[in-house]
């Protein structure tokens, strides 16, 4: 309770201390952040549709982290998955509504998977490090995504790069047709839940989480370190993959060169805030979801936009470090 | 017809942050930042050559080169911080920094900055290029020659050898930092005001991240760091090469090239015995 009353303090300081640097008027600026991202109900959806891709992209994250896999390709991974349900889209577009939806899920959970595997089996097998190759691939993969959006998977007419704009009834069901709030968020809620469950009350998730303190340690009590590397990043790219997956279905409808606005990049921070853990990630996820939500509304009204969110996070990631450092060395005192 | 100062002009923003960066992880310290601290100073480079020409571009990317060298070391050096999550926050903050203020300078005009260029001298050589071979060979010896680079590897190897023997390993380490981050800054600023004479946002386009995959494969040594940024440079060439030849091939496959080169010789040298063995480990002064 006291940690979270404290990231709450933590987190509204830096936002303050940003929005004066960059020479905006603080309380305006803070006005429009809160009508954009909580003013309404439509801004509450508004939040809760950019939640639900930083809070899968971060469980992703925060389970191949979790395994000493520094995975930083959740944007290659996100975008993948996208690719792909827009490929079984064109493969199968005749297929009932019903089918064809949950069809184009899994086509990007396996999306994210099958390149986040690409990495892992790198390292396991090659010794290639997670946190350079995936990067590499996340440049690897939005080439590919600009070339199949001008190629084979452009849109019939051939006359914008972006894929085929899918029917209204294979998209992800809305509530209420004033707001942009999907059923993707609650598929994103469930993920949390199943993720939390896989690491804390499963086996596989606690040989994961020994994996990832101590690899030798974990060998040594014949805890398979690789296989658990591996599946970690499986896990990963899946829910990254799962993200652009509803993305894809729930909001845009096509996917196209700007299709990610580096979700995987803004992931990494919510992840590392929400200390690697679901409950944590659930509610940074919320916290940036708003700041991304309200900055709409602010770069409407001043020259200041979503990038804004970088720099929050970037403050943010070395607060929390550099406060996690200081609450270690006083232990250690309290110890000796 | 393959010009080779036009080779070592493509190859010195990684060529140059690759030499600075082995040096670094010589010393144990992994820059996952290289790529922010690249375009930070490429965009602080562009806004003072606006004003104050090329030259004190030059110098001002330096300089943000060993300011952000400064920031990591508090954190990566004096807290013991992960140096991997030092180093993505480092990223994102010149990312979310650099979009922002250029958005606000030129987003509202959307005019395109052109400042002048460093000037270039004989066959076409220029500051950058001198600084690339200079660092060749003088990172080669400062690592390899001097006392004090046996004292940096040993702090990259074995950090309680090196206290042992009397050196202060965290003093080592912002030494190696400062030389890596100067290196980055001149990188970043090359690419600004060598060689685009512009700005345009993230125009270092992971350059940072190739750079890092060189240093693995030029084996931890600065100059074969270089070498293997001249493959880099090479990749780029061509894609330059091919594209205004209009061959019918997609575009994006030169893109890709130099990141798919850097990947193929991560994969091809695999794993490796020669890598710093406290290479991104904290190191904690005993007391």
């Amino acid at each position: 309770m006291k940690s979270a009353l404290l990231a709450v303090v933590g987190l509204g300081a830096i936002l303050t201390l940003v929005l004066a640097l960059f020479g905006l008027d603080v309380g305006q600026s803070l006005g429009y952040l809160f009508q954009g991202g909580l003013g309404s109900e439509a801004g509450i959806a508004r939040t809760l549709v950019k939640a639900a891709p930083l809070l899968l992209c971060a469980l992703g994250l925060a389970i191949a982290w979790r395994a000493g896999m520094f995975n930083i390709g959740g944007e290659g991974q996100y975008v993948a998955g996208a690719l792909c349900g827009a490929a079984l889209f064109r493969l199968a577009p005749g297929l009932p509504p019903g089918v064809l939806n949950p069809l184009i899920l899994v086509a990007t959970v396996l999306g994210g998977m099958a390149v986040a595997w690409a990495a892992a089996v790198l390292q396991v097998k090659r010794g290639v490090q997670v946190v350079i190759s995936t990067i590499l691939i996340n440049f690897l993969v939005a080439e590919a995504a600009g070339w199949a959006v001008r190629g084979p998977l452009q849109e019939p007419k051939g006359a914008l790069p972006k894929t085929e704009t899918l029917p209204n009834e294979v998209m992800l069901q809305r509530f209420n047709p004033q707001t942009d709030l999907h059923s993707g968020v609650f598929l994103a809620v469930v993920a949390a839940l199943v993720v939390w469950a896989f690491l804390f009350r499963s086996k596989a998730g606690f040989q994961l989480r020994v994996t990832g303190a101590s690899p030798t340690a974990a060998r040594a009590s014949r805890i398979p370190a690789e296989r658990r590397q591996v599946q970690a990043m499986l896990w990963s790219g899946g829910l990254c993959g799962l993200a652009g997956g509803i993305d894809y279905l729930g909001v845009v409808g096509s996917v196209s060169d700007g299709f990610s606005q580096n979700w995987g990049f803004l992931a990494i921070p919510v992840a590392l805030l929400g200390m690697l853990h679901p409950a944590g990630i659930a509610l940074s996820a919320l916290f940036f979801g708003f700041l991304l939500a309200g900055s709409d509304r602010l770069a409407s009204r001043t020259d200041v936009g979503a990038s804004i969110v970088f720099v929050v996070q970037a403050a943010a990631v070395l607060a929390y470090v550099a406060y996690a450092a200081w609450r270690e060395r006083r232990q250690e005192a309290s110890h000796a | 017809m393959l010009d080779f100062v036009e080779l070592l002009r493509f190859s010195a923003p990684v060529g140059l942050a690759a030499a600075g960066e082995a040096v670094g992880q010589r010393a144990g310290v992994l820059n996952i930042g290289l790529e922010g601290v690249m375009l930070g100073a490429a965009f602080a480079s562009v806004i003072t050559a606006q004003h104050f020409g090329p030259w004190a571009g030059l110098a001002v990317g330096i300089a943000i080169g060993l300011g952000a060298a400064l920031l990591q070391a508090l954190f990566v050096l004096t807290l013991a911080a992960d140096q991997v999550v030092v180093g993505t926050a480092v990223n994102l903050l010149a990312l979310g920094l650099t979009n922002t203020l250029f958005q606000r300078t030129f987003g509202a005009t959307g005019a395109l900055i052109s400042v002048e260029k460093l000037p270039q001298f004989g066959p076409g050589l220029d500051a950058g290029i001198l600084l690339l071979l200079v660092s060749v060979g003088g990172l080669g010896w400062l690592v390899f020659r001097s006392k004090w680079g046996l004292a940096v590897r040993a702090a990259g190897e074995e950090p309680k050898a090196a206290a042992a023997a009397g050196w202060s390993v965290l003093r080592l380490r912002l030494q190696a930092m400062l030389i890596a981050g100067g290196l980055a800054g001149a990188a970043g600023a090359y690419l600004g005001v060598g060689i685009a004479g512009s700005f345009s946002q993230n125009m270092t386009a992971g350059r940072g991240f190739v750079a890092i995959a060189m240093v693995t494969f030029g084996r931890w040594k600065p100059a074969w760091a270089v070498g293997a940024s001249l493959l880099v440079g090479l990749a780029e060439l061509f894609q330059f090469r091919l594209q205004a030849m209009s061959s019918g091939l997609p575009p994006q496959l030169f893109t890709a090239l130099p990141y798919a080169f850097a990947l193929a010789v991560l994969v091809l040298v695999g794993r490796s015995s020669q890598a710093p063995a406290a290479l991104a480990l904290p190191y904690r002064r005993p007391r």
